[in-house]
């Protein structure tokens, strides 16, 4: 026994050393791509050659590339399956709304607005990520998936009987239940299961780019940081953790907690995107998108993930001339890319194809060589 | 590193193989690229997931008017197209820009209430004239001057059904069963409890349930046991199967009195439509109707869908019909500016401009962007609509 | 009276949630996954059910033969196809491989039957209801027929698994794939009776669902899957005892909370008393304690 934890120990130990280097690399190409990024998507709206449709898209991408990040550190570092990430998102999706109608009915300065009621939702996500977080420690494995997935369709169906109006003094109403009577619609701010109405749309691609950055920033130093570490080494190990005198249960409710915040100003951004936001769209359905996400761009690689959202939002819109096979074939390439990524012998037999092709492939298979010690033993 | 890339080829190796076996299989993708001569009308509905059955009619109803009056035309005057967008605002947003990339002129839509919202606020900007067919919600046309709606909004629906109860049937003891997390259901019962409540009687019952939920049991007992001899049902016909279907299960027979989404009743395949006798309902298109326009459109349809038209689908040919009646009025060709036609059809649709089609006859609108038609009052009698009385 | 009504559509919900739990947990004590496709098989077997007797002509009780041979098909089609090249790769791979084919399944079906939603016809349709006290509490055939379903189902599982030979091969694999192997079970074969039987009880489920709740729809499957997915949890995934009992009682809960609490919330009240359960006994009621060797 000993010796095994010994063993995970040093491994540990020469992992984070590999870490130092791959940290750099990866925060270099996560900034990068969203600052290219950036940079050839504004360009090609402003001369024209971007149509509406994916200029529309624009902050929904962010918004899910964000998302996919922070799920990545409950899923990729932390290492546990979150269901219910779109129950964050509506946590902070309905808070800022609210915040913004409240503040806006005082003050015009959009970029003003925008920030309070971004810091709000985080705020309001955080401490439901701290509530449902509790429960979740005893938990483990596909017991705590269930338990996330809960409590997205709990924060679902709570949010389908709540309801919020601003009168024409400014003054908010509340009521449970039952609609809130003798207002006008227009000072409706959310309807049960009609969701938000009447939002004013301050959303922008800056914006949606600047979310990304932060939640990158935040969500890397936080894996290389000395709590990203322990984080980590529980995932890996959590008795070896607990053997060295990790805190297991404080470190998890942290990573769980920030993912929870971060998406809670994703979904911030994305309800201050449109004039209306119902419920229903954070049910199983966006949990689940939001982990697609994640797995396709690799567990655990922030900048992957980055790119799995963007592609998977971006190609059903691309493929919208096949109609009724459109989401058909969304499964069925969802299938097709699982086995192909993850069965042993297709891999090899893709990886063995694809550095045929690959230009870089004697540099890239040193390192790769180098590198699969590590990651096997990680796995 | 390595990794995740393979991991992006086999994604786009993937899609690449099952789109082109799609479009081998399925191309029948229709070209929303027309001659320049035609007025592009675009729609947005759910034409994939729970609600697809509205968007579909919507798509179809549309599209036959478009094909008759092209016909008639002797050339394509107008062309139509209808992207899916699930019933969810983004996916409307996407898809409404997808229209405007394809050079829509005018907008016909979005289907559902929620999308509409959303899209018509871009609408609302770009200066694109919207009549939609079906999205009834009060905060479609809202604020914004050049969206209208060919459909009652839902609180002049609820409005309506409290005047006709206390009008006719002054002793009911009135339950609701409604959808609270449909807009349109919970939309039309908000403004039906409080239109009934002004005449100075009470609710007996108020009873909710999720749309897709099937079973009613709680709901229907609870009306049972408040002794409620009347049940409004605001609700599309799906649920109110399930009502009924489980009111004849305890043996409960009250008059249950629907809004227009409970047409399609009687076409539920499977349904026992003797479950369905004494209903009564507030509708401005029934498929069952005698007069010559309905009967042509029913038929038509069926021939080209191989199904009964419901009011989704008379709604979307109403529409097309009015736009393009309207525009002939404005005098404009199709190779107008958008703004331009914008303007004109607002000038038109609010300067008096009179429609009469298969949901109602002279239809007018006001500023507010709805409509003003009557509802009629019918009863299901052995499987048909029967006007009452 | 009222009391005693909603307690036997309590049981008859949950019966019909047990029985679809059932698949769930077997699936995840043998192969150790989440398969969040087995709801959609329930609508699949609904869907045959229905086109064999109205289309075709079937007689009920023929066309839900019919339709548990399709399902049993569709099962093990979807494990050879689906989730064998990923076995033992880890759960998450699999997890999103399943709701792939989940989304498969919903928009197959979609395409073939379309969106109008159809009304099934039940199975025990002319079948008067039971009525007692003097007309004050009524049961109806579907009620009954469901709770017997699943008391036979139950009964007949619980001995299969501890009887016969290749229930025991089945057990054998659950408890450990490797050793199983060694004794010369085959441990392919095991899983894939695993998937028949889970399948060919939906259509089952499916059926005895439909009969009380006629709506036929392409997303008929997801939220009673969902639900069945949570009782297996409720009551310790991996268990069949557990599953009856999980089963059992969040149908009671479900209906309680909506005749006496409030309709909207009834499923956030199911859900919030998983956790519950779950925050007193994090394996579920009836779930072994997972030991961990260092």
């Amino acid at each position: 026994m000993a010796d095994r934890i010994l063993k995970s120990i040093s491994t540990r130990g020469l992992k984070n050393a590999v870490r130092g280097s791959q940290y750099k690399r990866e925060a270099l190409i996560s900034y990068g791509i969203l600052i290219v990024g950036y940079i050839l998507l504004q360009l090609g709206a402003a001369t024209g050659m971007i149509g509406h449709n994916l200029q529309g898209q624009f902050v929904p991408i962010c918004v899910y590339a964000s998302l996919a990040v922070s799920l990545n550190l409950v899923v990729g570092i932390s290492g546990e399956l979150s269901l219910g990430h779109a129950g964050f998102m509506a946590v902070g999706a309905f808070s800022g709304i609210l915040v913004s109608r409240i503040i806006g009915f005082h003050m015009g300065a959009e970029p003003v607005i925008l920030v309070i009621s971004m810091l709000v939702a985080a705020f309001m996500a955080a401490i439901a990520g701290f509530i449902i977080g509790i429960p979740i420690l005893g938990l483990r494995g596909d017991y705590l998936a269930i338990v996330t997935l809960a409590f997205g369709e709990i924060i679902r169906n709570l949010m389908n009987v709540i309801y919020f109006g601003l009168d024409d003094k400014g003054h908010l109403k509340f009521a449970f239940n039952h609609p809130i009577e003798g207002i006008e619609n227009s000072q409706r701010v959310i309807t049960g299961a009609i969701g938000a109405t009447g939002t004013k749309t301050m959303a922008n691609f800056t914006w949606g780019i600047l979310l990304c950055l932060f939640t990158v920033f935040i969500v890397l130093n936080m894996k290389n940081s000395k709590q990203g570490r322990a984080i980590m080494s529980i995932r890996d190990n959590r008795i070896a953790g607990e053997s060295i005198g990790l805190d297991v249960r404080k470190y998890k409710l942290m990573a769980f907690v920030v993912s929870a915040a971060l998406a809670g100003m994703a979904g911030c951004l994305f309800g201050l995107n449109y004039s209306t936001l119902a419920p229903v769209k954070f049910n199983f359905n966006t949990s689940v998108l939001i982990l697609v996400f994640v797995v396709l761009g690799g567990v655990g690689n922030i900048w992957g993930g980055i790119i799995a959202a963007a592609l998977l939002t971006i190609l059903p819109e691309a493929f919208r001339q096949f109609a009724d096979y459109r989401m058909l074939t969304y499964a069925v390439v969802l299938i097709l890319v699982m086995i192909g990524t993850y069965n042993p012998t297709i891999k090899s037999r893709i990886n063995a194809m694809w550095s045929k092709i690959n230009p870089m492939k004697n540099k890239d298979k040193k390192k790769s060589s180098k590198n699969k010690k590590t990651g096997k033993e990680a796995a | 590193m390595k990794k995740t890339w393979t991991k992006f080829a086999v994604v786009a190796m993937s899609f690449m193989m099952v789109f082109a076996l799609a479009a081998c299989g399925g191309g029948s993708s229709d070209s929303g690229d027309a001659g320049s001569t035609a007025l592009k009308l675009g729609n947005t509905g759910p034409l994939t997931g729970p609600a697809a059955i509205y968007g579909n009619a919507v798509k179809n109803g549309g599209q036959l008017a478009v094909d008759e009056i092209n016909a008639a035309a002797g050339s394509e005057v107008l062309a139509w197209q209808a992207e899916d967008d699930e019933a969810d605002g983004e996916k409307a947003v996407n898809a409404y820009n997808k229209l405007m990339d394809d050079g829509m002129q005018v907008f016909v839509g979005s289907t559902t209430s929620g999308s509409a919202v959303a899209a018509t606020e871009k609408a609302f900007e770009d200066r694109v004239f919207t009549l939609t067919p079906s999205a009834s919600q009060v905060a479609v046309t809202e604020g914004k001057d050049n969206v209208f709606q060919l459909c009652f909004s839902d609180p002049n629906q609820g409005v309506a059904a409290a005047k006709y109860i206390v009008d006719n049937m002054p002793d009911a003891k009135v339950g609701v069963i409604y959808n609270n997390d449909s807009d349109y259901s919970s939309g039309i019962y908000a403004k039906f409890k409080e239109e009934y409540e002004k005449s100075g009687k009470k609710l007996v019952a108020e009873e909710a349930s999720a749309e897709a939920n099937t079973d009613y049991q709680a709901q229907v007992n609870s009306m049972k046991n408040a002794g409620a001899d009347l049940v409004f049902l605001p609700t599309y016909y799906t649920p109110a199967s399930n009502v009924l279907i489980q009111a004849d299960k305890v043996d409960y027979t009250p008059t249950f009195f629907g809004v227009d989404g409970m047409d399609g009743i009687l076409t539920l395949e499977g349904f026992d439509t003797k479950l369905a006798d004494g209903v009564m309902l507030l509708t401005p298109f029934i498929a069952s109707a005698e007069d010559e326009a309905t009967q042509k459109f029913v038929k038509a349809y069926k021939d080209a869908y191989g199904e009964e038209p419901n009011q989704f689908a008379a709604d979307a040919y109403d529409c097309v019909y009015a736009v393009y009646n309207a525009f002939q009025e404005t005098g404009l060709d199709a190779s107008a500016a958008n703004d331009e036609i914008c303007d004109a059809l607002v000038k038109a649709f609010t300067g008096g401009f009179k429609y009469s089609g298969l949901t109602g006859a002279d239809m007018q609108w006001n500023e507010a962007g709805e409509v003003n038609k009557t509802p009629n009052a019918m009863v299901i009698k052995n499987g048909v609509y029967e006007p009452v009385k | 009276m009222n009391f005693l009504t909603n307690l036997i559509s309590g049981l008859s919900l949950g019966s019909v949630y047990a029985i679809i739990a059932l698949g769930y947990t077997m699936v995840y004590g043998i192969s150790k996954m989440l398969n969040f496709a087995h709801g959609d098989v329930i609508m699949i077997g609904g869907y045959m059910s229905f086109i064999m007797s109205m289309y075709v002509g079937m007689n009920a009780w023929i066309a839900l033969l019919v339709a548990i041979i399709v399902c049993t098909v569709l099962g093990i089609t979807i494990e050879r196809l689906a989730y064998r090249p990923l076995r033992g790769t880890g759960s998450l791979a699999v997890l999103i491989t399943a709701i792939g084919v989940s989304y498969f399944l919903q928009n197959i079906a979609l395409l073939i039957w379309g969106a109008n939603p159809k009304m099934f016809t039940s199975l025990f349709k002319g079948m008067g209801a039971l009525k007692l006290a003097g007309g004050q509490l009524t049961i109806t055939p579907e009620s009954l027929f469901t709770i017997l379903a699943n008391i036979a189902i139950m009964i007949g599982l619980t001995l299969f698994v501890s009887k016969t030979k290749a229930g025991k091969a089945m057990r054998a694999v659950s408890e450990d794939n490797g050793a199983a192997q060694l004794m010369g079970i085959n441990v392919n074969q095991s899983i894939s009776l695993t998937f028949a039987i889970g399948s060919g009880l939906a259509a089952v489920a499916g059926v005895l669902m439909l009969s009380a709740y006629p709506v036929l729809m392409p997303t008929t499957g997801a939220m009673p899957g969902i639900k069945a997915f949570t009782a297996a949890v409720f009551g310790g995934i991996g268990s069949i005892p557990g599953a009856m009992i999980g089963g059992l009682i969040l149908g009671i809960i479900e209906i309680f909370s909506r005749a006496y609490i409030s309709t909207e919330l009834s499923d956030a009240i199911v859900f919030a008393c998983l956790i519950l359960v779950l925050l007193v006994k994090p394996t579920g009621l009836l779930g072994k304690k997972i030991s961990e060797k260092v």
